[in-house]
């Protein structure tokens, strides 16, 4: 009888015990977190509270905010053609060029997963322009790769196809931005790749079994079990998308040309904020680009009981 | 917000390899054509994928008079002069400065984003608290915000704070784990180590401090080494942040400088322009190639579990 008290109370210490033991952990956990609370409260919260109170403000950085309610907005939307076509140009570069990469990197990724002769090799290669796609040195390559006479113009010219410069057409500049970005399918291949290894063989052996041809047994079992990864791949690579500055500003050497059809959402914004100084106009553009990526989330997260499979759920 | 929910992708062992049966001979030499297919396009496909660079590489040593006369690939009269130019610098500042103030950026952004991320990472993945939940997801929730959106009030106060045209502005946010791929990345490692040994720690009476420093941190080197390649890489590389902060061209970091030597030449001195991204990429490049499997690594771990 003593006995077994005497274990309970080891295994279950008294309330202000534990209490005193969970004030220690409390203590330790925000002890730890001290570096990203000062970041988080002072570089992230409080600056998206003080942008959402400059979009509702004219404020040119050398006078006091003047507060003018929706005004940035209605202005956006029916008062300023660039910001239109900025939009516009934006969206074709997230919902193209997004797919086209998504679709190359499960493309290669599937290939690599075929054979293992040489894989460090042919991953690591692929995987290179993610890591230096967003540099100044790859859009300086890829102006003088695109420009007149460059190496793309030429070897088309072979084929008979004469498009010349593609940095100046605007038909063709953003196709080539698009490029840009698919050359960088290395980061989502990786993933991919990662996922593929996961399946279980036995899936598709059982498949085979059932008489399922190469098709249906990508549209059976492939897509399926890594329906997770495409789910992340996509959000992720969205919301990247959205947010493409660097290339566009070398590119156009900082114009957004030709006709403003490099003038991508986020090089309107810098172009508002730092060359006129409307810190104001810039903060509602940032806001509204937020509410782009919390809505594309949004789908996507609400979408994804349709279509994303997770391991373990019933099937 | 919705709870944030990396994708879940349970680990199998690999089922036994076709390959590892007795096979007849007709299939097997099938097999070996097949293979070799497969090398040739996956061969050729590295090699589209590789061209910009090699592009770079062989342009640099052109001179620029062959830009546009000479389409190939390799130079006619293969010159170094491209290089000797771009080494003189530009405005008076010669080209070494901006590499040591890259190399210095980096280095600072290694340092606080490895101290910074750990800690909160260890704080996340291992500490029961009150609030906990709450702040992981805010924590990814940043995973997904685009920077944009903090840029402008960012600015508004470092320029209050008159640190506009110093390092601070690009160096600080490194050591408050403003950077939640680096947080999120240790954590998911960390969730990896069975956790029998910090528990038999804790019995023994260790505090959360030891058990950070002797347990944890000697287990996550391979998540710390991947962050800081990361690190390095994206601050060497980053263009919008020095182009907010730093004014003074002897501050200028390599992508801005670089953006002079482009602006200053565009057309007529294309040879010393492409030698100077050459040399801006380089270091990368180096980076890239020794530690390339923990790069991989680190991606691969990002995207899979949860």
């Amino acid at each position: 009888m003593r006995q077994s008290r005497r274990d309970e109370s080891r295994k279950l210490p008294s309330s202000a015990g534990r209490r005193a033991a969970a004030r220690r952990e409390t203590a330790a956990g925000y002890g730890f977190l001290i570096p990203w609370l000062i970041g988080f409260a002072g570089l992230t919260l409080g600056p998206m509270i003080y942008s959402l109170y400059l979009a509702f403000t004219k404020y040119n950085l050398f006078t006091e905010p003047e507060w003018v309610g929706f005004d940035n907005f209605v202005r956006m939307f029916t008062d300023d053609p660039n910001y239109i076509q900025s939009v516009q140009i934006t969206l074709v570069y997230v919902l193209v060029g997004t797919p086209i990469k998504l679709a190359a990197a499960l493309a290669i990724a599937m290939l690599l997963n075929y054979r293992d002769v040489g894989s460090g090799f042919f991953r690591s290669s692929f995987y290179a322009p993610s890591l230096i796609g967003a540099s100044v040195s790859v859009a300086i390559v890829w102006r003088a790769m695109f420009s007149t006479g460059g190496p793309v113009d030429n070897s088309l010219s072979l084929f008979g196809i004469n498009l010349g410069g593609w940095v100046g057409n605007v038909d063709l500049v953003i196709p080539m931005m698009i490029l840009l970005a698919v050359w960088q399918f290395g980061a989502p291949m990786v993933i991919f790749l990662a996922g593929l290894k996961q399946i279980p063989q036995e899936l598709y052996e059982a498949a085979e079994v059932d008489g399922a041809g190469p098709v249906r047994k990508f549209r059976s079992v492939t897509i399926p079990m890594l329906s997770s990864v495409i789910f992340f791949n996509l959000l992720l690579e969205m919301i990247n998308a959205f947010q493409v500055f660097t290339s566009a500003y070398i590119i156009s050497n900082g114009s957004g040309g030709p006709a403003g059809m490099t003038n991508f959402y986020t090089l309107y914004l810098y172009k508002r904020g730092f060359a006129d100084l409307q810190m104001g106009y810039a903060s509602a553009m940032a806001w509204v680009l937020v509410i782009a990526v919390a809505i594309i989330a949004f789908i996507l997260f609400k979408t994804q009981k349709s279509w994303v499979h997770y391991a373990g759920e019933n099937r | 917000m919705t709870t944030f929910e990396a994708p879940r992708v349970e680990v199998v062992e690999n089922a036994l390899e076709p390959d590892s049966q007795i096979q007849p001979r007709r299939r097997v030499k099938r097999k070996t054509v097949n293979t070799l297919i497969w090398f040739v396009v996956l061969l050729a496909m590295t090699a589209i994928v590789l061209y910009p660079l090699v592009w770079l590489v062989f342009a640099s040593f052109k001179p620029s008079s062959e830009f546009g006369s000479n389409p190939g690939l390799i130079p006619e009269s293969p010159t170094v002069d491209n290089y000797f130019k771009v080494i003189e610098g530009i405005g008076g500042t010669p080209l070494w400065q901006f590499f040591a103030n890259s190399f210095f950026i980096a280095i600072m952004a290694v340092i606080g984003t490895l101290f910074s991320s750990a800690l909160a990472a260890y704080a996340f993945a291992r500490i029961k608290f009150r609030g906990v939940g709450l702040l992981f997801a805010a924590m990814i929730g940043t995973l997904l915000l685009p920077f944009h959106v903090i840029m402008i009030p960012q600015y508004i106060i470092f320029n209050k704070l008159e640190l506009v045209d110093t390092y601070v502005p690009l160096i600080l946010p490194k050591f408050l784990a403003t950077e939640a791929f680096f947080v999120f990345l240790i954590v998911q490692f960390i969730r990896n180590i069975p956790r029998d040994m910090d528990e038999a720690a804790r019995i023994d009476g260790a505090g959360h401090l030891r058990i950070f420093f002797s347990i944890i941190l000697p287990l996550i080197k391979p998540a710390l080494i991947t962050s800081a390649i990361f690190t390095f890489i994206w601050t060497w590389n980053d263009f919008l942040g020095p182009l907010l902060y730093v004014n003074s061209p002897e501050k200028y970091p390599l992508p801005i400088a670089l953006r002079l030597y482009n602006d200053a030449t565009s057309t007529s001195d294309y040879g010393a322009t492409v030698a100077v991204s050459f040399l801006a990429l380089l270091p990368i490049l180096i980076f890239f190639i020794v530690f390339q499997r923990f790069l991989v690594a680190g991606v691969a771990t990002q995207g899979l579990k949860g």
